[in-house]
């Protein structure tokens, strides 16, 4: 699947109506993220969780907002949702300034937050209920979403039962509907999937790809490489509150060209032992990029341009008196794009945050 | 560029946010309602509690000497005032409780996202569950007081307890909402309203009378908030029925009804302006 959508994006023209506007008239994104800046806490023990973040969504696309834990995703949102307010930087939707005109942003918006607040004691009717009089949506429009809704989310079994006894699929889902009851032109998921079992996830899936071609934008954060290699015909990577790479996947996948190669000398190597045989490969003719994986017991990443350069470099280590250990080597996937565009793999990045973080400290944070 | 969409047939933009707003303020009202429906334990131990206090305080000096109250009336009698406004008082004190929960468990945020036409509907919404609650709890004390054969007000006096009830519940309320807002978590605002509880009663008129008390105990029981609650009740319950009857001798001076009624509605105001700001940041 993956493979096919490569080939084909190869054989067309630069098919991407943001950077190419010969093929498609310019369009005006309908999401614009402009120099963005946030930081929690003060002196000290200010964090920065936005760094001069840009972004920009076009109308009518499915859109992954790719990161590790902490690398500012949610903030983002957060921002877009009118929840928080940016230290510096501009944010618009549809055309309309959501720092000056946030109800006008929240009418276009449905959010899906990342932490499901659902009111244990209402049964899932009456949270649609609910939602849809903060919506202001007339009482047939409301009963009609509802009806549609329990129907689309497969909610009817359990939609009259008290939310207090849904499971993590159940309340997501619940939550979806919830989002997307007053009809909006844009919904925003933070990690929607995130802890899932394998049915729910791929129900909330169908329903994502079904709502982008029924023409609603969808941007949703994520970071497991396959929801948003599965999903997405957009993606930026998001690292430490910036965006450093920006594209379709099959763009993003192309650019970095030929096979994926790990590669070690020794089970474990140290630090000069790396270098030197980084310093070997860049000198080889066919490779390219080569980068020392510190978190990988200094393994070595590197691009080759086919088969016989695979070959050559084995020879040239052996003389060099650094015979190949071990070898793999793989079509580009998201995870290089990532680690090209970071210089770790997305699991490095989120095994380096998962102990510097203190959820505590961000719900105190997310709380009003 | 796109517009956002409006209803299709809109009235005056006037009336149109005057319908949004009791749109969302009513579902907002209807979930506590139906919290409350589905967990009813604070309803009934919030008119259980003042009932013992009823019965056993009440029979606690039932045998003191007779004349020994302002008024001469049993000490029964004498504790009603003080009960009903006590039931009322710390029904309001707990109004920021719900608020608070929501902030901790984010429920808030889904409610910040939607487009609220004012976020004020979000307190108006605790304000008018509080409010009815208070007055639900007050009427079964009551009428508890009347079958223990403490007296009833008759209708022009339950009319006065009614509207003295009312300006001390939303002065509560707005305490309560701000301090929901202000502190950290639900542990400090339990906290706050533990501590803030009994002595609020022991410094006020509702278990005895000013002349029972040592000079700067019945100066606190005088500033009390409290006891310009009890006293107009009080009087009520005597079938006092003038608002220019003084119903409380402070050591500053001679209170009548509507002084007392005036000090509650400054106070319930000036803590609406006073947590003003607060909610603004918080909401905004």
């Amino acid at each position: 699947m993956a493979e096919q959508a490569q080939s084909a994006a190869a054989a067309l023209p630069d098919n991407d109506p943001l950077t190419n506007p010969l093929t498609n008239p310019p369009i005006e994104p309908l999401i614009e993220l402009r120099g963005l800046q946030r930081s929690y806490g003060r002196g000290e023990r200010a964090v920065r969780a936005l760094d001069g973040l840009d972004l920009a969504v076009p109308s009518g696309s499915l859109y992954g907002l790719l990161g590790p834990n902490g690398a500012g995703k949610t903030t983002a949102l957060r921002i877009l949702c009118t929840l928080l307010a940016p230290d510096q930087g501009t944010v618009r939707v549809a055309g309309i300034d959501a720092l000056a005109d946030p109800r006008a942003v929240r009418r276009l918006l449905g959010y899906v937050a990342q932490e499901v607040a659902i009111d244990k004691i209402l049964t899932g009717r009456e949270l649609l209920e609910l939602q849809g009089d903060l919506y202001h949506l007339d009482r047939g429009v409301r009963q009609r979403r509802i009806t549609e809704l329990v129907d689309l989310l497969g909610m009817g079994d359990w939609i009259d039962r008290r939310c207090g006894s849904y499971s993590g699929g159940m309340r997501r889902r619940l939550d979806l509907a919830a989002g997307l009851l007053h009809s909006p032109r844009l919904l925003v998921l933070d990690e929607p999937t995130v802890g899932l079992d394998i049915e729910s996830r791929s129900a909330i899936w169908q329903v994502l790809r079904q709502l982008c071609s029924s023409g609603t934008t969808v941007l949703l954060s994520s970071h497991y490489l396959e929801e948003v290699d599965a999903l997405a015909d957009r993606l930026a990577i998001v690292e430490a509150g910036r965006v450093i790479a920006e594209g379709s996947p099959a763009t993003l996948k192309q650019a970095l060209g030929g096979d994926r190669v790990t590669l070690r000398v020794r089970e474990f190597s140290d630090a000069a032992e790396a270098r030197r045989v980084q310093t070997l490969l860049q000198g080889c003719q066919g490779v390219r990029q080569v980068v020392v994986n510190q978190a990988q017991g200094f393994s070595l990443n590197l691009v080759v341009d086919g088969e016989a350069v695979v070959d050559r470099l084995r020879r040239q280590l052996a003389e060099a008196d650094l015979p190949v250990f071990a070898l793999a080597q793989s079509r580009p996937s998201l995870d290089d794009v990532y680690l090209q565009a970071t210089g770790r793999t997305l699991m490095d990045a989120e095994l380096a945050v998962a102990g510097s973080r203190d959820p505590k400290a961000e719900r105190k944070q997310s709380m009003r | 560029m796109t517009t956002v969409r409006t209803r299709p047939s809109a009235p005056a933009p006037q009336a149109e946010a005057l319908a949004e707003i009791r749109q969302e303020t009513l579902a907002l009202t209807r979930r506590l309602f139906v919290q409350l429906q589905r967990r009813p334990s604070t309803l009934v131990a919030g008119v259980l509690q003042p009932l013992i206090w009823l019965v056993l305080f009440g029979a606690l000096f039932a045998k003191a000497p007779e004349g020994l109250l302002p008024g001469g009336g049993s000490y029964g009698r004498f504790l009603g005032a003080g009960v009903i406004v006590f039931t009322a008082f710390s029904g309001a004190l707990n109004a920021g409780l719900p608020v608070m929960f929501d902030r901790e468990f984010g429920f808030l945020n889904r409610l910040l996202v939607a487009p609220l036409r004012s976020r004020s509907s979000i307190v108006l919404a605790s304000v008018l569950y509080i409010t009815v609650l208070s007055l639900v709890q007050s009427v079964a004390i009551l009428a508890t007081a009347a079958l223990l054969g403490y007296g009833w007000p008759g209708p022009a006096g339950l009319v006065l307890v009614l509207v003295t009830l009312l300006l001390l519940v939303f002065a509560v309320t707005a305490l309560s909402l701000g301090l929901a807002f202000a502190l950290p978590g639900h542990i400090e605002l339990i906290a706050v309203i533990f501590v803030a509880n009994l002595p609020l009663l022991f410094a006020s008129t509702a278990l005895a009378p000013l002349s029972f008390m040592p000079t700067w105990l019945g100066w606190l029981a005088a500033l009390n908030p409290l006891t310009f609650a009890i006293e107009p009740i009080r009087s009520a319950y005597a079938g006092q029925l003038s608002l220019s009857a003084i119903v409380l001798e402070a050591p500053y001076g001679q209170l009548s009804v509507a002084q007392c009624l005036m000090v509650l509605a400054a106070l319930a105001l000036g803590l609406f302006l006073l947590i003003r700001p607060l909610l603004d940041r918080k909401l905004s």
